[in-house]
């Protein structure tokens, strides 16, 4: 297992090393000059020519990127162009909002899609599975940006029990997470509902219900733990796409997180700032999904002992 | 045209697995259904099966053609231009005139759905198809051949997949500048590696059945195996993964053109026309909710018929 998780670990450091490559010659072989983007159009000759050295923008390709590979692991991600603040410290700043949204987004998404999930399991074909299923359906469907605005008019505009906008209370946090999470609720739903089908028709869970024990034990102690398998890897998965779809929440509801970071950065032409916000942002989605791979060979013993 | 009759996807699990609910009596009709088809399970016979099986994939399929009608008649379809104002009628609720209310410039917000319709439904298939074809090509040379190519392929895969797809798409528009191409280009790019997987996946059990090996005892080339044989037992994966990929193509150009990023005014697509909208949507909410939830309709169709289509073709592919 340690074998297996170190060469995982070779695995993950050879794509952050792609990655970050990747990022570099897709942001470097833009048409249009770093430092006139800076300086604005009336810059002079003499400061145009002083900033390129000080940027290290006159030299190779290959140089530029060993600079960059150097400043990536010792944390500095440079200086945005439009803000003049140090990426890590924009990043830093508006991270604890990203994470904040994503977390609750997360909760709300996994809490209601396992239960949703269990209930239409078990009532396999009932009012309720169908209800669930078609709703789930609805959430995997509906884009982010409707369902934030629809609760923003409904419950914002039209109801005003919460904030429509911004986050100088938790309650602000309440919409956002819920369009965040809603479509991840929908595919956890499906899931949940999907394996835990197929577990219930095992044996062990014949034997189970042989031996005596409640119908609730039986489904929550014995089904449920061994069709989270599945469940957790897309959980995992989900940070991905809750980090994609934390850049469109963020921007509805003017929170000030990673995302509007990103898009603000792309709008200025700021690229100090979109390499330092993207790279971030992989960077969280790689450590997620190994994360994942780990515990999944910790919970499951046939991986476990297989490796 | 016979379809692959594996063990992993005999025509029984096919049945088992259809995703809408059974009764007892459709339960039984179905598997005399499948008793009575036996060995002879056709394409078309899959085809026959979903649609008495599963309506709403029929009725997905029919709201997908009638959009992508629609989107082909847009201008015989409706007297104005896409990009027609008529200031005196700004932010117009829904009336006989204009079905679906005007814009803030007085735009007719029907007939920019409709033309908007072209935008995102290419967005969606044309990207997709692309995406489709890299992404089938590398996995079966990566499945086929094995060794190096296929740790190479499968760590460009790897990367590719461990970016937030809407945050590479991102950076690619960036990089391409604003347009229709660029976004062509940017889906294009991001979701090639999921079909990737998928197909290395199919390749390397179809390499080692007997057919294919009789092929290579007899001195067929490898390239000829790769499209005579295996590509096209893929292509009922590949067939769903497609239904299933043209609307997360959807989703992903409204994302962008919702972001401002991605189509760029006059044009109209949905994502846009939503983006406009949300200046708006305390007083003129018609503006976008209306392309919202044409994507939504479009987006569950395509998703109704995927799944249609997976419980028939590929129910292997259920969990993936």
């Amino acid at each position: 297992m340690v074998k297996s998780i170190g060469k995982r670990l070779l695995q993950t450091l050879l794509v952050l090393f792609c990655v970050s490559l990747l990022i570099f010659i897709l942001l470097r072989i833009v048409p249009g000059d770093a430092v006139t983007t800076m300086m604005g159009e009336h810059a002079s000759a003499e400061t145009i020519e002083r900033l390129t050295a000080e940027m290290n923008l006159d030299k190779p390709f290959y140089v530029q990127f060993g600079y960059y590979i150097r400043d990536i692991c010792t944390g500095n991600f440079g200086t945005s162009y439009t803000l003049n603040k140090p990426v890590t410290e924009l990043i830093g700043a508006a991270f604890p909002n990203t994470v904040k949204l994503a977390l609750l987004a997360a909760v709300i998404a996994w809490v209601i899609g396992i239960v949703c999930g269990v209930i239409a399991a078990v009532k396999k074909n009932g009012i309720l599975d169908r209800i669930f299923m078609g709703v789930s359906l609805l959430g995997v469907s509906i884009p982010v940006f409707m369902v934030a605005m629809l609760l923003q008019y409904l419950i914002g505009y039209r109801l005003h029990w919460v904030d429509i906008s911004g986050v100088e209370s938790w309650t602000g946090f309440i919409l956002p997470a819920i369009a965040l999470g809603w479509n991840s609720a929908g595919s956890i739903a499906r899931l949940t509902r999907s394996t835990l089908v197929e577990v219930l028709t095992e044996d062990y869970i014949d034997t189970a219900r042989a031996k005596g024990r409640g119908r609730a034990a039986v489904i929550l102690l014995h089904a449920l733990r061994n069709a989270m398998l599945p469940v957790i890897t897309m959980m995992a998965l989900q940070i991905s796409s809750l980090l994609s779809g934390a850049v469109i929440t963020e921007t509805i509801f003017a929170i000030n997180g990673v995302g509007r970071l990103a898009v603000d950065a792309i709008t200025s032409r700021d690229i100090p700032l979109l390499q330092g916000t993207v790279l971030f942002t992989t960077v969280i989605v790689i450590a997620g999904n190994l994360a994942a791979d780990c515990l999944y060979s910790v919970l499951d013993p046939r991986i476990r002992r297989g490796a | 045209m016979k379809i692959r009759k594996t063990a992993k996807s005999g025509p029984g699990a096919a049945v088992q697995e259809t995703a809408c609910p059974d009764t007892a009596a459709a339960q039984q009709e179905r598997e005399a259904l499948v008793a009575q088809l036996g060995e002879s399970d056709t394409f078309l016979d899959k085809m026959r099966r979903m649609a008495s099986d599963n309506k709403l994939a029929v009725v997905s399929a029919v709201v997908i053609v009638l959009f992508i009608l629609l989107a082909l008649f847009a201008p015989l379809l409706t007297p104005y231009d896409f990009d027609e104002m008529d200031l005196l009628a700004r932010l117009a609720p829904p009336s006989a005139k204009h079905l679906f209310g005007t814009d803030e410039l007085g735009r007719d917000v029907l007939t920019r759905l409709l033309y908007g319709a072209r935008v995102s439904l290419a967005v969606g298939i044309i990207p997709t198809i692309v995406s489709m074809l890299i992404g089938a090509v590398l996995g079966m040379i990566s499945g086929y051949i094995g060794g190096a190519v296929d740790a190479v392929i499968m760590r460009l895969a790897d990367v590719m997949l461990s970016f937030p797809s809407l945050l590479l798409a991102m950076v690619i528009m960036y990089t391409l500048g604003d347009g229709i191409v660029s976004i062509f280009i940017a889906l294009a790019v991001t979701n090639w590696a999921s079909v990737a997987r998928v197909v290395r996946s199919e390749t390397l059990s179809l390499r080692e059945t007997e057919y294919v090996e009789a092929a290579r005892s007899i001195g067929v080339r490898d390239f000829a195996i790769i499209f005579r044989h295996i590509l096209p037992n893929c292509i009922p994966s590949l067939i769903v993964l497609f239904t299933l990929n043209v609307p997360a193509a959807i989703l992903s150009e409204s994302s962008l053109s919702f972001l401002g990023i991605g189509v760029q005014l006059p044009n109209s697509s949905w994502g846009l026309m939503v983006n406009m909208g949300r200046s708006f949507l305390y007083n003129a909410p018609w503006m976008s909710l209306v392309p919202s939830a044409a994507i939504m309709l479009v987006v569950l169709a395509f998703n109704f018929l995927g799944d249609g289509l997976r419980d028939v073709l590929d129910p292997h592919l259920k969990n993936s």
